[in-house]
C-alpha cells in the first residue's frame, strides 16, 4: 500500500514539470496563436452574430404581444399561411436561378478576362468588380430609376423598337425577372474574381497535355478545368446561396415586395410581419426558417467538398 | 504649535445654525434644475421645419430649467418604427418618441398613460377627430398626444387646367378659396367619369396600387365611403359583404383607367407623376405640390388641393396623424408632459403649421383656420380646403374601424389594394373575398 503511495507521490511530481512543458508548447503553437489572434473576431462574431441569432430564436417563441411563452405555436402558424408558404418559393426560386446565372456568367467572364494579356487584364478585373464594390443600396437605387416605366432609360430606348413600356417592377413576371436581374449584376463579379483565381491555379502543362492528345475546348474545360475548380465552385456557390438567400435591401428597394407579394424573400417579409406590422415574434420565426434550408444546403455543398478533399 | 479643539457645545450650534440657514436660504434652481430629457422627433421633409420644433423645445427648456436634446429620426426605411421597436425591446431610450399612426396601440403596454396631458387640451384646443381617438386611445386611456408635424390629409391635389378642360370640372368653384365647398356633386360616380375622361385624354389620375401608404389609404377612404369593412369593430371578418363587393366592383373600374405601372407604386411615385405632369390628380398632402413649386413651376399653379369625392355612405379622407409618446420607463415623465402641453398650444400649433408651409395638420377641431393655409400659393388659396375647414369629410384611416392591432396587419399588408388588384386582374371575385378572408384571419393572432 505504501509503495503505491510513494509511486503516486513521484508520478504526480514528475507530472507538474511535463504540464508545463505541454502548456509551453501549446502556447509556441501556431494553431494557438492563431486563436489568440482570431479571439477578438470571434468574440465580436459572439456579440454581433450568435447573440441575435438566440435572442431571435427566443423572440421566436413568445406571443404577439411578447408576453408570454408560447413554444412553437408561430411556426405551426406560419405552416397554414398561404404567404409563407409562397414566400418560400419565392425565395427558394429567387436564390436558385440568381446563383446560376451568377455563376455561369462569373465562369464565363473569368475566362474571357484569364485570356487577355497581362497589364491589360487588370484593368478589366478592376472594371469588373465595379458592381460588387458599389453599396448595393445605391446601386439599386440607380436600378429603379432605370426600371421606372414612365421615365426610364431602359423604356425610352425599346421605344425606339417599337417594344413596350414594360412594367418593369408592376408586373409579376417582370418583378421577379428585375430583381433576379439586379442581384446577378451586383454577384456575378464575386463569381468572377473567386473563379479568375482559380483558374490561375490550374497548371498549364495539364492544357499541354490535353492539346497533345487532340482534345477540343470542351474536353479540355469537362475533363482538366471543371474537376480542378470544382472546391471553389461549390464554396463560392454555398457562400453566395446563403447570402442571395438572406437578401434584403434589393428586392426592399426596388418592390418592397410587390407587386401582391410576388417578389418578397425571407428577409423582406420578416420585416414587414415583424417591424412593419409590429408582430417581432412572427417576423422572428420567418427569419429563422432560412436556417434549416441553408443548413440543408451547406450539408450537401461541403459534404461533396470533403469527400474530393479526401479523393485528392 | 497650537490645535484648536472643537468643543460638544461648539459642534452643536454650528449644526444647529447651518440647518437652520439651510432651511430659511431661498431655494436657488440651478441652469438645468429638472433634470434631462431626451426626445426623439420625426425629421420633417420641409427645410427648416425642424427649426420651429428646435426653437419651441429650446424656449421651454430654458423657462422649465431642463436639459434637452433632440434627436430627428427620418421616416425613411422605416428608421422611427426601428427605433420605436429598440427603444420598448430595450426598456430605454428617449423620454418622448413621435411615433407613426399604430404605433401608440403597437406599444400601449409601454407608454405612459397621458389623460391629464390630452384631456385639457382638448378643452383648450377643441374635440379631436374620430381617427385620433381610435388611434391613440385605448380603453379611455390616452396613449399618446396628437403631434402636428407630420400629420396629414391624403387628398386630392388636381390639375385646375386638366380637370377643366378634360373632365368639365372646375375644382376651384367646387372648392372656392376663403368660403365653403360646393361639393354635392362631387361623388365616387363623378370622380371615376373624371378618371375616364382623363385617361381617355392621356392625363390618367395617378393612384398608386402598391404596398405603401399612400395606395392604401386611397383604398381605404374609397372602401369607407362604400361602407366596406374587412374586420369591424367587435374584431368580425366582414369581408364577405355587398358593400366589400360593391366598393371592389369600382375599384376595378377605376384600376382600368389608372396608370398600367401603379400596382408598383411607391409613395414617391405619385409626386413625381403630378410633378412630371402627366396626370391630372393625385391623392397626397401638398408635399407634391411643394416640390412642383420648386421644380416645376409651371405645374404648381395650376395644382387645387380639397376634399375627397362621397361615396354613398358619405365622404372620407385619408388622415394619417403622427403622434407624441412618452415611455413609462423614461426618466422624466412630468417634464415630458410639460413639454407636450407646450408644443400643443394654439401657438406652437401655428408656428408648426407655418413652418410646414402648411403640411402639417392639427388634429383639433379649433386649429383648421390658420392663415397660412389661406395665403399659401401659387396659385392663392391652394391649401384652403386642405385642412377642411368646414368639416365636409370624416377623417379615416384605412382598415378602421377593426381592432387596432388588427387593422394594423391589414393596413400594412395592404389587403385592400391587393385584394382590389386580384379582382381587377382577372380573379373572380370571390376568390379574391375568400383570399382575404384567409388573411384576416391570420391577422386574428394574438
Amino acid at each position: 500500500m505504501a509503495d503505491v503511495v510513494v509511486e503516486q507521490g513521484r508520478l504526480a511530481r514528475a507530472a507538474r514539470p511535463r504540464k508545463r512543458a505541454s502548456l509551453r508548447n501549446a502556447m509556441g503553437r501556431k494553431s494557438t496563436v492563431a486563436f489568440f489572434l482570431t479571439l477578438p473576431l470571434i468574440l465580436l462574431i459572439a456579440l454581433l452574430v450568435l447573440y441575435p441569432a438566440f435572442y431571435s430564436v427566443y423572440l421566436a417563441t413568445l406571443n404577439k404581444a411578447m408576453t408570454k411563452f408560447v413554444g412553437l405555436s408561430n411556426f405551426t402558424f406560419l405552416f397554414k399561411r398561404e404567404t409563407f408558404w409562397m414566400v418560400v418559393r419565392q425565395s427558394c426560386i429567387f436564390a436558385v436561378t440568381a446563383v446560376v446565372f451568377k455563376a455561369l456568367i462569373g465562369f464565363i467572364v473569368a475566362h474571357f478576362v484569364h485570356n487577355i494579356p497581362g497589364k491589360k487584364q487588370r484593368k478589366w478585373r478592376g472594371m469588373l468588380l465595379v458592381p460588387w464594390v458599389i453599396p448595393p443600396a445605391m446601386s439599386t437605387l440607380a436600378w429603379l430609376w432605370l426600371f421606372d416605366p414612365s421615365y426610364s432609360a431602359f423604356n425610352y430606348t425599346l421605344s425606339f423598337f417599337g417594344i413596350g413600356p414594360i412594367p418593369w417592377l408592376g408586373d409579376t413576371f417582370w418583378a421577379r425577372f428585375s430583381v433576379i436581374l439586379v442581384n446577378v449584376w451586383y454577384g456575378a463579379p464575386f463569381f468572377l474574381i473567386m473563379y479568375l483565381a482559380a483558374l490561375k491555379s490550374v497548371p498549364d502543362q495539364l492544357y499541354e497535355a490535353a492539346a497533345i492528345d487532340g482534345a477540343n475546348w470542351w474536353q479540355k474545360i469537362w475533363h482538366i478545368t471543371l474537376p480542378m475548380m470544382r472546391n471553389i465552385i461549390a464554396i463560392t456557390t454555398l457562400f453566395s446561396l446563403i447570402v442571395t438567400f438572406a437578401n434584403f435591401d434589393i428586392v426592399r428597394i426596388l418592390t418592397s415586395g410587390g407587386p401582391l407579394d410576388r417578389t418578397h424573400l425571407f428577409a423582406t417579409w420578416a420585416f414587414q410581419v415583424g417591424i412593419q406590422s409590429s408582430d417581432i415574434p412572427l417576423g422572428a420565426c420567418v427569419s429563422l426558417f432560412m436556417v434549416p434550408i441553408l443548413a440543408v444546403a451547406a450539408v450537401f455543398i461541403l459534404r461533396d467538398v470533403n469527400k474530393r478533399g479526401n479523393e485528392a | 504649535m497650537s490645535r484648536k479643539t472643537l468643543t460638544r457645545r461648539q459642534f452643536v450650534a454650528a449644526t444647529a445654525m447651518s440647518s437652520a440657514a439651510l432651511i430659511t436660504a431661498p431655494y436657488v434652481r440651478g441652469a438645468y434644475a429638472a433634470g434631462k430629457l431626451s426626445i426623439g422627433f420625426w425629421d420633417h421633409w420641409v427645410p427648416g421645419a425642424n427649426d420651429a420644433s428646435t426653437a419651441l423645445v429650446k424656449e421651454w427648456g430654458e423657462r422649465e430649467k431642463v436639459e434637452v436634446s433632440i434627436d430627428y429620426i427620418t421616416s425613411n426605411n422605416k428608421k422611427i418604427e426601428l427605433t420605436a421597436a429598440a427603444e420598448a425591446q430595450a426598456k430605454s431610450g428617449h423620454d418622448i418618441l413621435q411615433m407613426p399612426s399604430w404605433w401608440p396601440h403597437a406599444y400601449s403596454e409601454n407608454l405612459e398613460p397621458l389623460n391629464d396631458v390630452m384631456e385639457p387640451l382638448i378643452k383648450q384646443n377643441g374635440e379631436v377627430n374620430d381617427t385620433v381617438k381610435y388611434l391613440g386611445r385605448s380603453g379611455g386611456k390616452w396613449l399618446a398626444v396628437p403631434a402636428t408635424p407630420g400629420s396629414q390629409i391624403k387628398g386630392p391635389c388636381s390639375r385646375i387646367d386638366l380637370m377643366k378642360k378634360h373632365a368639365g370640372i372646375d375644382v376651384q368653384e367646387m372648392y372656392p378659396a376663403g368660403g365653403p365647398p360646393k361639393a354635392d356633386n362631387w361623388t365616387m360616380e363623378t370622380f371615376l367619369k373624371a378618371a375616364e375622361a382623363c385617361h381617355k385624354a392621356g392625363f390618367p389620375f395617378g393612384i398608386g396600387l402598391g404596398e405603401t401608404t399612400d395606395s392604401v389609404d386611397t383604398a381605404g377612404a374609397i372602401f369607407q365611403s362604400f361602407g366596406a369593412e374587412l374586420v369591424n369593430a367587435k374584431g368580425d371578418i366582414t369581408v364577405k359583404t355587398d358593400a366589400v363587393r360593391q366598393a371592389l366592383e369600382f375599384y376595378k373600374k377605376l384600376i382600368a383607367v389608372l396608370p398600367t405601372d401603379a400596382p408598383s407604386w411607391d409613395d414617391a411615385s405619385n409626386n413625381k407623376w403630378l410633378i412630371s405632369g402627366r396626370g391630372a390628380m393625385i391623392l397626397n398632402p401638398p408635399s407634391a405640390w411643394a416640390v412642383a413649386k420648386r421644380d416645376a413651376p409651371q405645374v404648381a399653379e395650376q395644382c387645387w388641393t380639397h376634399g375627397f369625392p362621397s361615396g354613398p355612405k358619405g365622404r372620407f379622407a385619408p388622415f394619417l396623424p403622427y403622434f407624441w409618446g412618452v415611455w413609462a420607463f423614461g426618466k422624466n415623465k412630468e417634464a415630458a408632459k410639460s413639454l407636450l402641453v407646450h408644443l400643443s398650444s394654439p401657438a406652437a400649433i401655428e408656428k408648426f403649421v407655418a413652418a410646414s408651409g402648411g403640411y402639417d395638420l392639427p388634429a383639433y377641431a379649433n386649429m383648421t383656420k390658420f392663415k397660412t393655409w389661406a395665403e399659401e400659393g401659387p396659385p392663392k388659396g391652394t391649401l384652403f380646403h386642405y385642412p377642411d375647414p368646414y368639416k365636409q369629410q370624416t377623417m379615416s384611416i384605412a382598415a378602421s374601424p377593426a381592432p387596432p392591432k388588427i387593422a394594423q396587419q391589414i393596413y400594412f399588408q395592404a389587403t385592400l389594394t391587393k385584394m382590389a388588384l386580384r379582382f381587377a386582374q382577372g380573379e373572380k371575385l370571390e376568390t379574391a373575398l375568400t383570399w382575404a378572408e384567409g388573411e384576416c384571419e391570420g391577422f386574428m393572432r394574438t
